[in-house]
This record gives structure tokens, C-alpha cells and sequence, in this order.
């Protein structure tokens, strides 16, 4: 079981839940999890979610393992310049 | 991904030296090749129709008398590129920019385009198209277009990101927050607080190449695109997408690029080549004007910007607080989300809050500028800490670094930092020459801090060894800023052969597997990445290849300074086979030798920078001469350490002009007033001093070598910097950007009267 932070805005689609407990081993158990904890995420995670585990920003390496005890958030996907 | 990125410690050879940049001979002497330099037999000219109106229905578009102009072969509308993106909004936006559907969003917004055999009747046939507009009420200011009368640019938008799900329409697309702790309680414990209101208008990237493109759609469907580009795979799948086609049959090729800076990360004009020349049967270049590139792709955000910090009389500070407002022209957009994530990330905070709203304005779409959107929210908050620094009578420096973000601490953004550089780019601007430089009269000197995320992504490099041991690496990141000679340097680092023996090319969308586009300063970062791979994997293949040659097991030769060595002591008297002899022999042992790397970059590390600035302010005129300018930066490693230096001073020069002149001016009709350089003021070499660059190299851990993005955090600070100096030198707080003349004046007259 891994706790997820949420930002602001998601945390709205989540019923206003800044942090939820997921059981997931890695970012793409996660997403799948989450999207079927709280249906309102979904198009967010179709649009974009980076992941934050222990300060290090993973956009697209979904393999990602979750270490027991990470620091985990959520964050928008953003683009640079 | 079998590759492991942790940062390993290894001592360099290769990585860290100057070589010569392989592209420079080439385009000093014109030889290079940009977007408009490519041509084909039987090319057209294509010109587009674009909107005089800021904001207006389009009821009916009659081509009739254009497509029978002599010399015409193709009139293409909105209906010859259909909606094919299937519910994708962000590709529905880019679709209905590249060409209008029912309404023009802004002045320059293209409705339709021509196919002509020159210039002069590509002109021609764009008077002969009729357009039947119906004008509508139009709004241009971003917080204007926040009131409840404003006009509604598009009445099926309702704000997300709210509590409660909004009934009416809005011109605020969404709402976004970021922050921990509680901020009420925070500015409880504050001794001072300064709250402040800012504002920045929008600016252009201002590349020197225009959007420029040449499209080729066969009979068969398939069709190849020569074109100016941050990230031709991106391209590729834009415009495949939006004509209905596989990507594969589309091959896409990138020119030499004369800058980019954001602004070329997605499709313009490419399609409307591609459709043109689908519709004459014909090869169509497409180059837009100066002024097309003003009116019709993407400038930055214009801001409203309130901030609010509080702090303890020690220098603590105890709160801090931002709502940040960024235009997005007249599409969604993300930009202040990322102005509201970065404002306050330089520091460490026990309480802050940051709310960020997009807002629909009829302007040009936003694009990426540059670490986009940090810069202005880092003007904002840089100048409100420099005047609590002031409230406080703290040295400014002191104050931040009393206040600066270090491992271990929570971002603002959320998550806790590994890490990272901005203490020890503050301690070195605190004890660098430059601080105690004296300073004349009416000169005031001023310094800044910023902050930018860095990103990977996909990526995909082919090294070939050729038969006579010189080695052709094929990347395809868009080399924007020199990473060919560096991915060349990382690539000799790892075969252990000299730089010159390595040629780095950036292969065409056909050639090589997938590349996300060179932004977020990832070029070098990702592509380091796969090159090392690469490079390992052929080392492989050379090892086996050695053992074949001296009938040896694999396991007992390793590579080592361009050569297989065979270890051991029953292979005592073997000599080393070094990289060229092993490639010589490569016909009988095996055939070609590559080593090919496909792999997602992850964990691009943050970057912080600190800038310095002397300005002289003449109060007579308002005029800014800036006398003295200093970038410190950590770069994590220095791949190439010149091309390194300049990326600081090209963000450093982009900043200055933003800070100082830069500036979209649209007249009460919604007309852009100043498409053209000699309106809107970019730096020029006589308007800048030399600015000075100090490299700081704490590693990336995530990265082999300890690499870093570097190309985008050098134009967070300056407009901060250079706002506190000008403040310093004309002793009023200057709070519009950017800071021209007739505004300086007016805040030196507007305090003299109190």
C-alpha cells in the first residue's frame, strides 16, 4: 500500500481527497488502480500525469517500481520550451 | 530499459574539452541548410489568407475567383482539412489553428491558402478570396477578459479545477493550485509583509528563422516534408494525424534551425503545405513573413501577477503567496499552472499557496517559450522578496540564501528535493567580483533567482562503426543548440576514441525509431542517455568481434581506451585490437558493427541559476543601458562547457529584451500594432555587454555522466534581476514589464509627485 498525493486541481475529480492509500508496485498499476478508485481521474491520466517518487519526476517510465514507504505525488505533465 | 542511468562518478577524457562545433564552418559560410534553403522541381508558392479581425464569425468563404487566376493549382479552406482527431482537444486546437473552421480567433488567424506558380500570383489569388465576416466583440487583456462582461470567446468552455461545477461559460479555462501548509497562519507570524501586483505583456520568441517548410504529397499518398523544427517525429505524427494518414508513409526531414525557443514544437503551417500540395499534385513551400511570424505563432503569455510574502524580523520567512493569471490566446492552455508550480520553488517554506487561472484571450495561441512561463512568475516573486529584503534591512543575497531550498526540503510544487543547486549558485554570487564592483550614478545593480523542472522522454540513437573505424552516430533530437558535438563528445567518451572520428547527424523520420522534440531542455540530457547506451552495445559486438579474430572467449576481453584487451594470463601475449582494426576485419567476422539504443529518459534533474545585473537608468529619457551582467548555473555536468556558456548568455540576452522593450502592443480594434523587428526591439549585439557565465556542476543522479538540462533555466532570472536593478537605479519599484522608457518615466514622475 502506497500513499498518493494529489495536487489542487485533482484532487477535486478524487472527492476532494488531497491523499489516497493505493495498493500498486509500480506507476502503471497505479494509474490503473486509481482510475478504477476514482473514475474522475481518468481523463486526467489520459491527457498526462507525471510522478513524483522520493523527488525524482518520472513522465513516461511506467514500469517505475513504488518503494514501500516513497514519497509519492502527483503532478501535471508539463511541457518545456 | 536494460540501462542503468545512475550517475557512476567516472573521470573524463573526452566530455568537459572545447572542441570546434562541427556545424559552425558550414553556417558562417551560408553552406547550412534552414527550412527555406531546401527546393524542388515543380515547386509552388503557398500563401495563406489571413484574418484582419480579432474576433468574427466566418459565414461564407468564396474562392471561386482565385482558383480561376491563372497560375493558381490549389485554394484550400477549413473543409479540405476535416476534423480527424477524433475527441483529441489539444490536436482539435492546433487543427483549428492552423486553419479556421467557424469563427477567426485573432488578427492573423488563417482562413485559407493558396498554391500558385510564384510569389507574385500567390498574392494575387489571396485578394481574389472573398471572405464574408460577421465581426464580434473581442477582448485582448488577460485580466479584462477575467470580468463577467467580457466577451466569451468560446461559450462551451467552463472553468475546471473549481469546487463546485460552474453553470456559465468562461473565458477562464481552468483553475489550478499548488502549496502546503497554512498560509493564514503563516503571515500571523510574520514581523513584515509585502504584498505587490505585477504585470508582464506578451512577448515573441523571436527566432531569427521564420516557419518555413516544403511538402511533397505523391500520387501513391505518401509524401515527405522538409521543415524548420523543434522535433520532426512530433511533426510527423501532427500532421499525419491531422491529414489522415499513416506516419510511416509521411517521411520527415529537419533543417538547420535558426532558433526555436518553444515556438516550434508544434504545427503552423505544415499541414496547409502538405494539403496544398496534395490538392495540386505539385511540391509546395510554404515560408511565412516576419509579420506572419508576429501575428499568427506563438508568443508567450501575457500576466497579472499578486504576490504576498511575509517574514519573521530574523529573515525567516513565514508565508508566501501567489494568484497568477496567464493568457493563452484563444485555446486551453497549462501556462499558469506552471507559473503557479515554479513562482516559489527556489525556496524553502513552511507555508505557501499558489493559485494559478488560464484565461481565453483573442491572441495569438500561446506556445512554449523558454522554460515557459517561469520567468514572469519568478519576476514577480523576485522582486517582492528583494523588497522584503529591503523592509527587513537584510542584504538581498543573505536573505535568500537564509530562505533557499536545499535537499531534503518540500518544493512548493510538493514533492521533497534531492539534490540541488540554488545554495551554492547563491553562495557563489555572493562572494563573485561582480557584487562589489562600485557603481556609478544612476547605476543600480541587481540580482535574481530562478528555477526550471527539465524533462526526458523517448528517445532513439544509431552509432555505425564504418569499415575504416570511423564512427556516424544518427540521433533525432533536433540539434538546436550544439548537442551534436556534444552527444559526439559522449560517444568518444564511451568508445574511447578521439572526437574527431565521430560524425553526428540528425536522421530523418524514416531513418530511425521515435524522438520526442528537443524542449525542456532534454536534447542533451536524453540523448547522452541513449548515445552511452549505444555505445555500450557496440562494445559489445566489438568484444565478441576481437574474440572471433583471436579465437578467444568473449568473456575474457574487455574494452578499454579504443581497445579490445585480453585478460588473462594465458593471453599474455596478445596486443591489444584497437576500435579500426576490429572494423577493418568486420566483413569476415560478422558483418557491419552498430549499436542502437531505444530507451525513455527519466529523471531529468531541476535546475536553479542565479543572475547578477548592473543597469544605468538615464532619468532624463527613461532609457536602460544594461552595463554588467553575470549568469551562475548549475549545469550537472558540462558536456561541451562553450556550448553550455552559450545557452546562459543567449537566456541572459533573450531576458534582457523581454525585460526591457519586448512587448505585443494591440491598438482598441484588436490589431496587433508592431509585427515587425523594427517595432518590437530584440537585442541587438551593441545593446548587450559581455555577460560573464560561472558553471556549476553538482551531478544529476539520475543521469550516468551527472548531465542536467541546461538550455532553459538562464531565462528564469533575468527579468527579476533586471527589474531589481532598475528599481535600484531609479529608486521606484518597477512592477510592468517590460520596463521601457516611457513606463520608467512614468514611475520616476508618479513617485516624485508622491
Amino acid at each position: 500500500m502506497v500513499e498518493v498525493t494529489l495536487w489542487g486541481a485533482l484532487a477535486t475529480t478524487a472527492g476532494g481527497k488531497s491523499k489516497v492509500e493505493v495498493e500498486a508496485k509500480d506507476i502503471r498499476e497505479l494509474f490503473r488502480k486509481l482510475a478504477e478508485q476514482y473514475p474522475g481521474l481518468e481523463p486526467w491520466i489520459d491527457r498526462g500525469i507525471a510522478v513524483a517518487i522520493d523527488g525524482t519526476i518520472y513522465r513516461d517510465t511506467w514500469s517505475k517500481e513504488l518503494p514501500p514507504g516513497a514519497e509519492i505525488f502527483l503532478l501535471p505533465r508539463l511541457a518545456g520550451g | 530499459m536494460n540501462f542503468d542511468p545512475r550517475f557512476s562518478g567516472r573521470k573524463f577524457a573526452s566530455v568537459g574539452t572545447r572542441p570546434i562545433r562541427p556545424d559552425g564552418v558550414d553556417k558562417v559560410t551560408g553552406r547550412a541548410r534552414y527550412g527555406a534553403d531546401f527546393n524542388m522541381a515543380g515547386q509552388l508558392v503557398g500563401r495563406v489568407l489571413r484574418s484582419p479581425h480579432a474576433h468574427a464569425k466566418i459565414r461564407k468563404i468564396d474562392t471561386s475567383k482565385a482558383e480561376a487566376l491563372a497560375g493558381v493549382k490549389a485554394v484550400i479552406t477549413a473543409a479540405d482539412l476535416p476534423d480527424l482527431t477524433d475527441g483529441d482537444a489539444a490536436m482539435y486546437d492546433i487543427l483549428d489553428n492552423c486553419m479556421a473552421r467557424t469563427k477567426a480567433l485573432y488578427d492573423g488567424h488563417a482562413v485559407a491558402a493558396v498554391a500558385a506558380i510564384d510569389a507574385r500570383t500567390a498574392r494575387q489569388a489571396l485578394k481574389l478570396i472573398e471572405v464574408d465576416y460577421e465581426v464580434l466583440p473581442h477582448v485582448t487583456d488577460v485580466d479584462e477578459a477575467m470580468q463577467h462582461h467580457a466577451p466569451l470567446i468560446n461559450d462551451t468552455v467552463f472553468t475546471e479545477g473549481l469546487e463546485e461545477k460552474p453553470v456559465k461559460p468562461s473565458n477562464v479555462t481552468k483553475r489550478s493550485q499548488f502549496g502546503h501548509g497554512d498560509v493564514h497562519q503563516g503571515f500571523g507570524h510574520s514581523d513584515f509583509i509585502v504584498e505587490r501586483s505585477f504585470k508582464t505583456e506578451q512577448t515573441h520568441q523571436g527566432y531569427i528563422e521564420p516557419h518555413a517548410c516544403v511538402a511533397n504529397v505523391s500520387t501513391d499518398g505518401t509524401a515527405d516534408l522538409w521543415v524548420c523544427t523543434q522535433g520532426h517525429f512530433v511533426y510527423r505524427q501532427h500532421c499525419a494525424q491531422l491529414l489522415g494518414m499513416e506516419a510511416s508513409k509521411l517521411r520527415v526531414t529537419s533543417s538547420e534551425i535558426g532558433g526555436g525557443f518553444g515556438g516550434k514544437t508544434h504545427v503552423w503551417a505544415e499541414p496547409v503545405a502538405l494539403a496544398l500540395s496534395r490538392k495540386a499534385g505539385r511540391p509546395v513551400k510554404l515560408v511565412m513573413t516576419r509579420d506572419e511570424v508576429f501575428r499568427a505563432s506563438g508568443p508567450t503569455s501575457a500576466t497579472s501577477i499578486d504576490v504576498k510574502i511575509g517574514a519573521r524580523k530574523d529573515g525567516t520567512i513565514t508565508a508566501a503567496e501567489a494568484t497568477l493569471r496567464y493568457s493563452a490566446g484563444p485555446y486551453a492552455g497549462s501556462w499558469a499552472e506552471i507559473g503557479a508550480m515554479t513562482a516559489f520553488a527556489c525556496y524553502r517554506l513552511d507555508n505557501v499557496k499558489t493559485v494559478g487561472f488560464e484565461v481565453l484571450v483573442n491572441r495569438p495561441k500561446t506556445a512554449a517559450y523558454r522554460a515557459p512561463s517561469a520567468p514572469m512568475a519568478a519576476f514577480a516573486v523576485e522582486s517582492t522578496v528583494d523588497e522584503l529584503a529591503k523592509e527587513l534591512g537584510m542584504d538581498p543575497v543573505e536573505f535568500r540564501i537564509r530562505n533557499a531550498a536545499q535537499e531534503g526540503t518540500r518544493s512548493s510544487y510538493g514533492p521533497v528535493y534531492g539534490p540541488i543547486g540554488i545554495g551554492p549558485t547563491l553562495e557563489a554570487v555572493k562572494v563573485h567580483p561582480h557584487m562589489k564592483a562600485p557603481l556609478k550614478k544612476n547605476q543600480g545593480r541587481g540580482m535574481a533567482c530562478g528555477f526550471w523542472f527539465n524533462f526526458g522522454g523517448q528517445t532513439c540513437v544509431d552509432l555505425n562503426i564504418g569499415m575504416d573505424g570511423s564512427v556516424s552516430l544518427a540521433v533525432g533530437t533536433v540539434d538546436v543548440g550544439g548537442s551534436r558535438a556534444s552527444l559526439s563528445l559522449v560517444a568518444a567518451e564511451e568508445l574511447g576514441i578521439d572526437y574527431s572520428q565521430l560524425k553526428a547527424i540528425v536522421a530523418d523520420t524514416s531513418s530511425l525509431g521515435y524522438n520526442d522534440m528537443t524542449d525542456g531542455s532534454r536534447g542533451t540530457f536524453s540523448s547522452s542517455m541513449a548515445t552511452i547506451s549505444a555505445a555500450r552495445n557496440a562494445i559489445k559486438i566489438l568484444r565478441e568481434r576481437a574474440a572471433q579474430m583471436w579465437d578467444i572467449s568473449v568473456d575474457d576481453v574487455v574494452w578499454e581506451q579504443g581497445h579490445a584487451v585480453a585478460k588473462g594470463e594465458k593471453h599474455g601475449n596478445l596486443g591489444k585490437l584497437s576500435l579500426k582494426e576490429i572494423a577493418a576485419k568486420s566483413g569476415t567476422t560478422g558483418g557491419p558493427i552498430a549499436g542502437h539504443s531505444e530507451l525513455v529518459a527519466d529523471g531529468a534533474g531541476v535546475s536553479f541559476a542565479t543572475h547578477i545585473c548592473d543597469v544605468e537608468v538615464d532619468p532624463e529619457t527613461g532609457s536602460t543601458r544594461v552595463i554588467r551582467y553575470t549568469v551562475v548555473q548549475d549545469a550537472g555536468k558540462a558536456v561541451h562547457p562553450t556550448y553550455v556558456e552559450g545557452q546562459y548568455q543567449g537566456g541572459a540576452a533573450q531576458g534582457i529584451g523581454w525585460a526591457l522593450n519586448e512587448e505585443y502592443i494591440y491598438g482598441k480594434d484588436g490589431r496587433l500594432q508592431n509585427a515587425g523587428f523594427l517595432d518590437y526591439r530584440i537585442p541587438v549585439c551593441s545593446d548587450l555587454p559581455m555577460i560573464d557565465t560561472q558553471i556549476l556542476e553538482i551531478p544529476n543522479p539520475n543521469h550516468p555522466y551527472g548531465v542536467r538540462g541546461v538550455g532553459e533555466t538562464s531565462i528564469v532570472p533575468p527579468l527579476a534581476a533586471i527589474a531589481n536593478a532598475v528599481s535600484n537605479a531609479a529608486g521606484v519599484r518597477m512592477t510592468h514589464i517590460p520596463m521601457s522608457p516611457p513606463r520608467i518615466l512614468a514611475a520616476i514622475e508618479a513617485e516624485r509627485e508622491g
